[in-house]
């Protein structure tokens, strides 16, 4: 009972604050400081909530579930529910503590925006989403979740109003994402319209025929590829960086990316039971893997690195995934998490103090931001998995599980389990490479604010209208200490794979490091070793040059905007043209000329009865001759 | 089987209310029209008055509804016994004996979230008429017609007796017609011609269909027809074929839809609120009350295609607004691919599609609603509707920009908000009907989803986002206190039900079994 109050709380409670939030009075100073308010207690309340619940949890040793009915259509039973084991609430907890930095963060970030109001109100609203998404233990419920998450993507992409790419790039996330829920919503309405429910414990134990199951399954990881990015849904995301960059972190840690591999983790036992399916995620994740790393190699805006970065760490969690591993998957979302949120607020910082976006216009931030520094240091050190920090430990594990299934033994097939060990591999070495390169960039050798090279000065980032003072310098209390605070799990979080209460929650394996991470540290070591020698052989060139030719292919993430738009747009808007062409023309001229039709009949009855009088007279002899002939027949008969 | 029916002859608390439902605003319209010519505003404000006491009477009907629905219902016959149809409260009297005619009133689970809503939306627009007459005649009058056409709009929700439900039907037409006449915009005339002679083309089939049903029955009775007692098949499929025609160009389904552009782009912001909200819900209501429930193997013998049609509609709706260049325009084409997930839900016959439908029918009257009330007043307050010169209006009008964008938001089938359940379940009722014309129907309905949440993503692009347009730079941001009491319930009921969908499902399961002729 107390579970189902504290469960109902925790999606409750930031959306409540959310949907208050929308409507308190925009304007600076006190109604100000209420938005801030809200939105931090928002999230702390909820950070209580879900400490409560793990500690019921804990001490009860068993998932904490609560179900009500919701209502019936038909033979289909909708429930409200609550149904979350210890490993969903740590997944919770990450989503309220990322939620809690990036409220805390924004109230400096965003200091002179006049529309924080709505801003920090829609925060709210994304956090309670995302919570509703782990939490719910009905497939409606998690529905819904589901697409307020994209919702408040969409307001909070497009929240900038003087970036004129960011209405675009709203619409963009919103529409890619809903294209794949298309299939997310066909496959649970396949899933429910077999069980008769949409209580999701009855949905996992039911017993589907193997056609309707992978069918429905297929459908579903279309729309997890929406949401979570995945190869060929995935271009939404590097262009959702127009948001405001504390928006991107909460989008690429905790929520919305991680949602997708979530709700795969929740039906993992449906998806066991489907080969077929676990190989389309198998070649959906190595795919992305490698196209996100390698994209990465070649953008020179900061925060388009960490886009493509977190393309190719939710490809490693689906990998797991596909291999049989949602362990490893789980555990990898919460070392990104962490290690993700920590580089885009420090991104943050970095953007704030010297208002641009653009590596080619930064260089020897060092000595000015150490504390901005050694935040990037920590977190490109889990991102690309160097021990001890959280990263390495979390990557191993979905290597030792890939590599695991490759000697089969595991649903998924053989060759798919080679796949995505294979790419996951030399991804390792590829993220190592553009990590030193985003170091070196951004931090060491000379200041080229004032330099030749690069795009021209723009203030092409300015949600908050930054004035650049003359010398960068770490950021504010507010927005040092969410940082500071991150830094903590980002490089230590991987060591709680040694707690036995952890590794439980999550059903993890004891860590043993065998002689298996020989290779990825060596790969590791040569990514960022050919990377800062690069370097250091040519001062002032950007390592990127070494690429030549495939610089470009990369830098536009292998052209497959351009193939989007060829292959959907612009097919979508001819269609509509000859639709609305054919409902003009055709629908519309159809009923338009039996009207016009009617009224010319009806002219030329009007004008047969104005003929001359002889005429008339004629048409009135014979009409009777008719009616003669008609009535002598009639009494003929 | 043969259902013998014993007329309730005592007068109870409910039977009165209905026929107040039906009285207090003809007797408002005639109260206003008698008025002096002078007393305009005064006019305005009783009819708003009698708005109220309508809407309060619809309230009041759960709380006359006897305890127990038992006003003698015996069957014979063998077979399954399906339920019959129980109207919650019933009122029966003879009208015209000669022709078999009786005034006979009741309200179920099926009619009664419509009944509400009417009263709502026509209260809603008697108050807004109060401060905001649109230009064409006096406040006054239009006032009248208001109230004319919520007793027309009642009556037909309320009938449950054939001819009596036909006479209502018709009695909106007129109406409907001279408030798009009078306050419309430039092209008002043609707008209201196409519209009065499409749909009374439409009537004529109605009328067909409903004198065949009543001479091959012999009775009217809507609670004995239920279930088809007395029809043949081919009779069926017949009257199913004139009356699915019938209410098609009403609801309206492609493609019988081309009146319905025209009639909303002209026609003043409160008659496109009760044109979308509540009169094409007579359409769908009717094709579940008469169609499906007098000639349920017609209407199993015309789903398929029904079905095609329906999400025809919702494509061609879609990509249609996704080149739409005028704001109301735009929301009347999206009312085609709304209405068309409604259609989908009833084609697909079974209890899950018609909730869905009912959840539908109210979700759009609540969301298309307000969409036109937002609307109306941009188009109103900026001088143009067209898309090309609105840009910008989160600038210089944020509250009216986020109304808009939740209207918006909750129109593309938001999950948490009215319009996705309706539109969700439709989907799952095709599923759940199975094989692969209707998995391929429910395939192709999804994506028009997605092509919802693009045209109206285009839509909140131009109007709301991007550099303010000269036109959107003067209009006025206040929004006066009439019109927060127009939008606000309608804000609120969306959310509500988007949250407690079972509000319009309370008690639906039963009569739609019977209408289906399925085990409850």
């Amino acid at each position: 009972m107390i579970a189902g109050w504290l469960g109902a709380l925790l999606p409750g409670v930031p959306l409540m604050v959310g949907l208050v939030g929308l409507v308190l009075p925009p304007g600076d100073g006190g109604p100000r400081r209420t938005a801030a308010l809200f939105g931090i207690a928002g999230a702390a309340l909820a950070l209580l909530d879900t400490i409560v619940l793990l500690a019921v949890s804990t001490s009860r040793g068993a998932p904490l579930t609560a179900n009500a009915h919701w209502l019936s259509l038909g033979g289909i039973e909708v429930t409200v529910g609550f149904s979350a084991g210890a490993a969903a609430l740590y997944v919770a907890l990450a989503v309220c503590v990322v939620a809690l930095c990036v409220q805390v963060y924004s109230v400096t970030y965003l200091h002179d925006d006049p529309r924080y109001a709505p801003y920090a109100a829609q925060v709210s609203l994304f956090t309670g989403a995302m919570l509703l998404v782990v939490t719910s233990g009905d497939l409606i419920g998690l529905l819904i979740g589901w697409e307020v998450m994209g919702a408040c993507s969409y307001l909070l992409i497009g929240h900038d109003r003087r970036l004129p790419e960011a209405p675009a790039a709203a619409m963009k996330a919103f529409l890619v994402t809903r294209v794949g829920d298309v299939g997310f919503l066909l496959g649970i309405a396949l899933l429910i319209a077999d069980a008769g429910t949409s209580r999701l414990a009855d949905v996992l134990a039911h017993d589907y025929s193997s056609g309707t199951l992978t069918a429905a399954l297929l459908l579903l990881l279309a729309g997890v590829a929406g949401k979570s990015a995945q190869f060929p849904l995935h271009t939404w995301l590097p262009d959702a960086m127009a948001g405001p960059t504390p928006v991107s972190a909460l989008i690429h840690a905790a929520t919305m990316v991680a949602a997708g591999v979530y709700v795969v983790v929740r039906t993992y036992p449906l998806f066991q039971q489907s080969p077929a399916a676990l190989a389309t995620l198998a070649v959906m994740a190595s795919i992305t893997i490698l196209l996100g790393a390698l994209s990465a190699t070649a953008q020179d805006d900061l925060k388009r690195v960490l886009a493509w970065s977190t393309v190719s760490q939710i490809g490693y969690m689906t990998g797991a995934l596909a291999v049989g591993s949602p362990a490893a998957a789980l555990f990898h979302l919460l070392t990104h998490a962490a290690f993700k949120a920590l580089l885009f607020l420090a991104a943050g910082a970095v953007i704030h103090a010297v208002g641009t976006n653009y590596l080619s216009r930064m260089g020897g931030l060092r000595e000015h931001m150490p504390v901005t520094f050694w935040s990037f240091v920590i977190g490109l050190g889990a991102l690309a998995g160097l021990p001890p920090l959280a990263g390495f430990w979390s990557k191993e594990n979905v290597l030792t599980a890939a590599a695991h299934a490759t000697d089969g033994g595991e649903p998924v097939p053989v060759w798919a389990a080679w796949l995505v060990w294979l790419s996951a591999l030399l991804a390792v070495g590829v993220t190592a490479w553009y990590a030193t390169r985003l170091l070196l960039r951004a931090f060491f050798g000379p200041s080229r604010e004032h330099g030749p090279d690069g795009p021209r000065w723009e203030i092409g980032f300015d949600d908050a209208r930054y004035r650049t003072t003359a010398v960068p310098h770490d950021p504010p209390g507010l927005m040092r200490w969410p940082i500071l605070i991150l830094t903590v799990p980002a490089a230590l979080l991987g060591l709680a794979a040694f707690a036995p209460g952890f590794r439980h929650a999550l059903e993890m394996d004891d860590p043993h490091l065998g002689v298996a991470i020989l290779l990825p540290m060596l790969l590791l070591a040569t990514g960022a070793g050919t990377a800062w020698w690069l370097w250091w052989a040519a001062p002032g060139v950007d390592p990127v040059e070494a690429l030549g030719r495939a610089r470009p292919l990369f830098a536009s993430g292998f052209h497959l905007d351009t193939v989007q738009g060829m292959v959907i747009v612009r097919p979508a808007k001819a269609l509509a043209r000859l639709v609305t062409v054919a409902d003009e023309q055709v629908v519309d001229a159809a009923v338009e000329s039996t009207g016009t039709a009617t009224r010319e009949l009806g002219g030329m009855f009007a004008e047969a009865h104005r003929v001359a009088l002889s005429g008339a007279a004629v048409l009135v002899f014979l009409g009777a001759l008719v009616l003669g002939v008609v009535a002598w027949l009639g009494v003929g008969t | 089987m043969y259902r013998d029916y014993v007329v309730d002859s005592t007068w109870s608390a409910g039977s009165m209310v209905l026929l107040a439902m039906l009285l207090v605003p003809a007797l408002g319209a005639a109260v206003v029209a008698l008025l002096p010519a002078g007393r305009d505003r005064q006019g305005r404000i009783v009819a708003t008055v009698f708005a109220a006491i309508t809407f309060g009477l619809t309230l009041l009907v759960p709380l006359v509804r006897p305890s127990t629905t038992d006003f003698g219902w015996f069957a014979y016959g063998d077979g399954p016994p399906v339920p019959p149809l129980l109207p919650w409260v019933n009122l029966d009297l003879p009208w015209v004996p000669a022709l078999g005619l009786r005034f006979h009133l009741g309200v179920d689970g099926v009619s009664y979230p419509l009944v509400v809503l009417t009263g709502l939306l026509t209260l809603l627009c008697c108050a807004y008429t109060v401060r905001k007459v649109p230009h064409g005649g006096s406040g006054r009058t239009l006032a009248v017609l208001l109230l004319i056409l919520e007793v027309g709009v009642l009556g037909t929700f309320l009938s449950l007796d054939l001819l009596l439900f036909f006479v209502f039907f018709e009695v909106v037409l007129l109406p409907m017609y001279a408030v798009i006449a009078g306050w419309g915009g430039p092209e008002r005339r043609a707008a209201a011609r196409k519209f009065v002679l499409y749909t009374l083309a439409g009537s004529v089939l109605l009328l067909l269909g409903v004198v065949l049903v009543v001479t091959k029955a012999g009775t009217g009775n809507l609670i004995v027809l239920t279930g088809a007692s007395g029809l043949t098949r081919t009779t069926q499929c017949v009257v199913f074929a004139l009356l699915a025609v019938a209410f098609a160009i009403k609801a309206p389904l492609w493609p019988l839809h081309t009146w319905l552009p025209d009639a909303h782009t002209e026609a003043p912001t409160v008659g496109s609120v009760i044109l979308a909200g509540v009169l094409l819900k007579m359409g769908t209501y009717g094709l579940i009350r008469v169609g499906v429930g007098v000639a349920p193997e017609g209407a199993a013998w015309a789903a398929p295609a029904l079905g095609v049609l329906a999400v025809i509609a919702i494509l061609a709706g879609s990509l249609i607004c996704l080149r739409q260049r005028e704001l109301k325009r735009l929301i009347a084409y999206s009312s085609v691919g709304h209405m068309g997930f409604v259609l989908l839900g009833i084609a697909t016959l079974t209890v899950t599609g018609l909730q869905a439908a009912l959840l539908g029918n109210v979700a759009h009257g609540l969301i298309t609603g307000l969409l036109f009330f937002l609307a109306g007043t941009i188009k109103d307050r900026a001088g143009t509707g067209s898309l090309d010169q609105l840009s910008g209006l989160r600038e210089t009008a944020p509250r009216l920009a986020g109304l808009f964008g939740f209207a918006a938001i909750a129109s593309l089938g938001l999950p948490g908000l009215a319009g996705f359940w309706g539109e969700a379940f439709a989907v799952v009722g095709a599923v759940q009907r199975g094989g692969p014309l209707w998995l391929t129907l429910a395939a192709v309905a999804a994506l028009g989803g997605a092509l919802t949440a693009a045209y109206f993503l285009r839509l909140l692009r131009r109007l709301t986002q991007g550099p303010t347009t000269p036109s959107v730079h003067s209009l006025r941001t206040t929004i006066a206190g009439v019109e927060w009491f127009a939008w606000t319930p309608l804000v609120l009921l969306t959310l509500l039900v988007g949250v407690l969908p079972a509000l319009v499902l309370v008690d639906t399961a039963l009569p739609l079994a019977t209408l289906l002729g399925v085990q409850p």
